[in-house]
């Protein structure tokens, strides 16, 4: 059995470690500090922890500032807060002027849960990624925010990183975290399953399955979605039937959007989409939800015999 | 104590960037002369007078910060920098212009300026991450940052003006152009803002009220400012638009529209 962990518990134990040998790592939170663990730092590093309450729009310009006089600053509240409420001061602050501002935002996704649609940001990357020069990740585990974490400190210029918040199982023998380079974690010809953050797990499981009935799935993990990684996307549509992709986030303007670009420029082959589709979330628990959006290992095994049909 | 002469030269230096906010304005056809005019006189007083700075070393560590965030007001913003010798005067006549190191709205690629403005609101924040930036690293540097009246209807204003009290930033200085006019009309009408002292006063601010065309006046209250300990400050600077040239002051028109050939040859004339 995977080890399950929270990916903001990671997270606001890298920042922790980060801290104490960086000095000028500086963290905001605008009061979800317990939830998305930056209390953590803040417990440490009380000096270097500002709250900006509930406030998201000043703590994301203020981050700008304050990274303009070379600090490296880490700004974490819900993604549907960090995506949306705060967005021009992302995109004219933060993004505009390109300083070290990583926005780390934790609660995407339906799996929120039961805390309904207002707080459950399915186009957070949408929004991320029409913003230019915004890098962007959405770790699929707990080991992968951490490196991701890690990974985005010496990159210089601002990043999102999505998480999300239930405890999701490790995902094994994926190998070690390359910026902008997907992970290729099953070989196979016949399709390619592509997918990002806690969907990763269900392809994988569906992949298992499918294996059973003879069909051979290479699942690509896409945790860099800006910059993508264009090579291992269209050596997989040049080398299997067809691609399912699949993304706890709305089919437009994320993950799906973008490999569909790409693959239709390049190399058109059949795609199908596994996404929230022009709908709203709702209260209910995580996997009830996972099921009620057809985002389980099911409708993926479904999706992919659809493809090669 | 300033000295006579002292305030003969900032007004001398004031007129010299008025006359050259006219001309690249003219020059580029389009742009913000209004506030630009409005803000002159502070703007000078702090660039020419107050502002520890080097134009020979734009990023100098420890070099007092200053942010516009009224952005449309940059020609205001790129005259000072070229008197000051952040780059060539020449470089006014490209304002606008593809590939200008002056872009519409402040940006990055100009030398002086740290970070991009334009989308009204977002200033004071930028100005209290730099004040939080300047007490982590026990740098006595200081903070201004320019705002406008019809800016700070703007919420995210006030989520500074309530932050920059929270965390006791006395090393910022903020200034407020009151002229009174907004795009589509009088502040007053569009969207009334007094009690205007009153409201950062409630929010903890140290409050003044000056001329803002007054060079005695404006030193003396950014000097003040300098010694409040615990809070922050702000200049609440009651100002003419359009400043300097008559046929534009209160000229609702002149907030946005750049001055034709011949209104620039008239206003010229007028800051000889």
């Amino acid at each position: 059995m995977a080890e399950m962990l929270y990916q903001r518990d990671v997270y606001g134990k890298a920042l922790v470690e980060l801290g104490k040998k960086n000095k000028d790592i500086v963290v905001f939170d605008a009061d979800l500090s317990g939830s998305t663990r930056t209390s953590f730092f803040a417990k440490e590093f009380p000096e270097r922890f500002f709250n900006f309450g509930v406030a998201e729009q000043n703590m994301m310009a203020a981050a700008t500032g304050l990274a303009s006089c070379g600090k490296t600053v880490f700004v974490s509240t819900f993604a549907i807060f960090a995506a949306g409420r705060a967005w021009d001061q992302v995109r004219n602050s933060v993004a505009y002027s390109g300083y070290n501002v990583k926005i780390v935002a934790t609660h995407a996704g339906i799996s929120v849960g039961p805390d309904g649609a207002s707080h459950q940001a399915l186009e957070d990357i949408a929004l991320m990624q029409a913003i230019p020069k915004m890098n962007i990740i959405v770790p699929c585990d707990g080991p992968q925010t951490r490196e991701a974490v890690i990974a985005c400190i010496d990159i210089k210029g601002a990043f999102y990183i999505r998480l999300g918040r239930p405890k999701v199982p490790t995902v094994e023998n994926k190998g070690k975290f390359e910026f902008g380079k997907a992970q290729v974690i099953t070989k196979g010809d016949d399709v390619t399953i592509i997918a990002c953050g806690i969907m990763v797990n269900e392809a994988l499981a569906a992949a298992e399955n499918l294996a059973k009935n003879g069909i051979k799935v290479r699942v690509i993990n896409v945790h860099t979605i800006r910059p993508l990684d264009n090579d291992t996307i269209l050596k997989a549509a040049c080398e299997t039937r067809g691609i399912v992709i699949c993304e706890e986030h709305t089919v437009i303007g994320g993950l799906a959007s973008s490999v569909q670009e790409v693959v239709a420029e390049n190399n058109p082959v059949k795609v199908l989409c596994l996404g929230i589709k022009n709908r709203f979330g709702q209260s209910g628990s995580p996997s009830e939800l996972l099921k009620e959006y057809n985002l389980t290992s099911f409708d993926i095994e479904e999706a992919v015999k659809k493809v090669i049909s | 104590m300033v000295e006579e002469k002292d305030i003969k030269h900032l007004e001398e230096k004031a007129k010299q960037i008025r006359r050259l906010i006219i001309e690249m304005l003219a020059k580029a056809g389009s742009g913000h002369p209004g506030g630009s005019l409005s803000a002159t006189d502070l703007i000078t007083a702090l660039y020419f007078s107050v502002l520890k700075h080097n134009s020979k070393d734009p990023k100098w560590p420890d070099r007092d910060r200053f942010h516009m965030s009224k952005g449309h007001c940059c020609p205001l913003w790129y005259a000072v920098l070229a008197e000051s010798g952040y780059f060539s005067v020449d470089e006014l006549w490209t304002l606008r212009q593809l590939g200008s190191i002056l872009q519409g709205h402040p940006d990055r690629r100009t030398p002086g300026i740290d970070v991009a403005s334009g989308s009204l609101g977002q200033g004071l924040s930028v100005s209290l991450g730099m004040s939080l930036a300047a007490k982590l690293d026990k740098k006595d540097y200081r903070v201004y940052c320019l705002l406008g009246d019809g800016e700070i209807q703007e919420g995210n204003v006030w989520e500074a003006a309530m932050a920059c009290a929270h965390f006791k930033s006395d090393n910022i200085c903020a200034i407020l152009d009151y002229n009174g006019f907004q795009i589509d009309g009088k502040v007053c009408e569009v969207m009334n803002l007094e009690p205007v002292a009153a409201k950062w006063k409630a929010f903890g601010w140290h409050t003044m009220e000056i001329d803002g065309h007054n060079m005695k006046e404006i030193l003396s209250a950014f000097d003040e400012a300098k010694k409040v300990k615990g809070k922050p400050s702000i200049i609440i600077a009651h100002t003419v638009k359009g400043k300097g040239v008559t046929f534009m002051e209160n000229v609702c028109d002149f907030h946005g529209r750049a001055p034709t050939k011949d209104e620039a040859e008239k206003a010229l004339k007028e800051l000889e």
